[in-house]
């Protein structure tokens, strides 16, 4: 069985993780842990008062702005070839393309620069307020594997007002790939 | 067919992974060239006259050595009130031009107004601005709307210049030669038409990336009046032959026919409500 860290965050009000858990209850089974196992670590986590929720620790770990960017996946952080395919070591260091790092934190970086500037304008509590709604819209979600439309989220943000270019490209209605559903509910879950 | 490898669903907008393949790959091909993206020569030109804004492009576009459009349009409507010349990668400038103009539809429904030119401009700056320089894009927007005559430029890297004439492409050198003998403020509408068509037609002239057509865009305050085009070359390709071959031109050696027998299984009648 994988070890967990839990992180304690005393500054943060402990919310109410079921709302993600309870949405599915996972039914599959592996032959690691069972569903009194997953239950037990959703109690631990709401007593312990952090702010995660329910989800794994390793997926988490890839929503926050890295330092490095780009840590392969895989035991003890070796390239897994059958699953990422070819790569070069130079590649895991620093990110092949210019543009790859300031856009997969574009968003995080907007909102970091406007919630700062929130902050010194209007005191503490215009951010802190506006944080909370954007954290219950983001958890308006389905299971892993189904697409969402974050309507509340766009709403929030004004996003549904504008087109750019995450709308048109690489859309994921239209993915020509699909992942297996249980994989990834094990993935979101920390199972894998 | 379910991927076993996919572990979250994909995010939307640029995808970078072929840059990593292409990274990886690299080092296996030794001494290959990567292939680069090619840039079209144009050139491009406007010019603020007294009652509006003049806009003028040539209409070739080129894939290295070859013409690959000789009637390229690339004038772009950004809105009823504003339009937009695009120089640089063609690919580039069309979407980003269509993005532009989307989004300030958008906000006219909101609003109910037409958009201000500088609404445009910062748009363009902000989006060209995020990409740093990686969509070519060199953009020379014309308008009017309710605070005036305005001609500005965007640079691929989110620069912006507010100037009452100017040239861009790979012609500009030769248009902006003309341009700045021939301009004087609040020029007449005749003469602001016949000075951008001289720009334009000197940088025909004087670079291979630009040529053919001459299109031109004049925005006044009543309204746009795009003329495409405004000038059409004279070095026209007369073709003697015609290379279509009528019917009868191979002769035809057996014939089968072949009758499909079909008969009606079920039918049904399903009526529509048509209101």
């Amino acid at each position: 069985m994988a070890t967990r860290t839990i992180f304690h965050s005393p500054l943060r009000p402990v919310e109410d993780e079921q709302i993600v858990g309870a949405g599915f209850a996972p039914d599959v089974s592996s032959d690691y842990t069972t569903q009194a196992e997953v239950r037990a670590y959703q109690r631990e986590s709401v007593t312990k008062g952090d702010k995660m929720n329910s989800r794994g620790l390793r997926s988490q770990l890839k929503d926050s702005v890295p330092v490095a960017g780009l840590c392969p996946q895989g035991a003890y952080g070796l390239q897994d070839s059958l699953r990422s395919g070819f790569t070069s070591i130079k590649n895991e260091l620093l990110p092949s393309h210019p543009l790859e790092l300031s856009e997969k934190n574009f968003q995080l970086n907007q909102d970091k620069m406007n919630f700062s500037t929130l902050r010194n304008i209007q005191g503490l509590h215009a951010p802190l307020k506006l944080q909370m709604e954007y954290r219950a819209a983001r958890q308006i979600q389905r299971l892993p594997f189904l697409p969402s439309s974050n309507l509340a989220l766009d709403t929030l943000r004004g996003s549904d007002e504008c087109i750019g270019f995450e709308d048109i490209l690489c859309d994921p209605a239209q993915s020509e790939v699909m992942g297996e559903p249980h994989m990834m509910v094990e993935y979101k879950l920390g199972m894998l | 067919m379910a991927l076993s490898t996919i572990l979250e669903t994909p995010g939307a907008g640029f995808n970078f992974d072929n840059a990593e393949r292409n990274a990886a790959l690299e080092g296996l091909f030794e001494g290959g060239q990567t292939p680069k993206p090619l840039k079209t020569g144009t050139t491009i030109a406007g010019v603020v006259f007294k009652d509006g804004v003049v806009l003028g492009a040539d209409t070739r576009a080129t894939s290295s050595d070859v013409v690959a459009d000789k009637m390229c349009a690339k004038i772009h409507y950004i809105s009823p009130n504003i339009y937009c010349c695009g120089a640089g990668t063609a690919a580039d400038t069309e979407k980003t031009t269509d993005l532009l103009s989307s989004n300030l539809s958008i906000f006219s429904l909101n609003s109910g107004r037409n958009p201000r030119m500088v609404m445009a401009v910062n748009i363009l700056q902000d989006m060209l601005y995020r990409y740093h320089g990686q969509i070519g894009a060199n953009l020379i927007l014309g308008g009017v709307d309710c605070t005036g005559n305005h001609l500005y430029t965007v640079g691929p890297y989110g620069s912006v210049n507010k100037v009452p004439y100017l040239a861009m492409g790979s012609g500009d050198l030769a248009a902006l030669g003309i341009l700045e003998d021939g301009f004087k403020h609040d020029l007449e509408l005749e003469k602001a038409k016949e000075l951008v068509q001289a720009a334009i037609h000197a940088g025909i002239m004087s670079d291979l990336g630009s040529g053919n057509n001459i299109d031109i865009c004049v925005i006044t305050k009543e309204g746009v009046d795009y003329i495409r085009p405004y000038q059409e070359s004279e070095y026209k390709d007369d073709r003697k032959m015609k290379y279509k071959y009528r019917p009868g031109t191979t002769a035809v050696l057996t014939e089968k026919v072949v009758p499909l027998n079909l008969e009606v299984v079920q039918e049904t009648v399903q009526k529509m409500e048509t209101v």
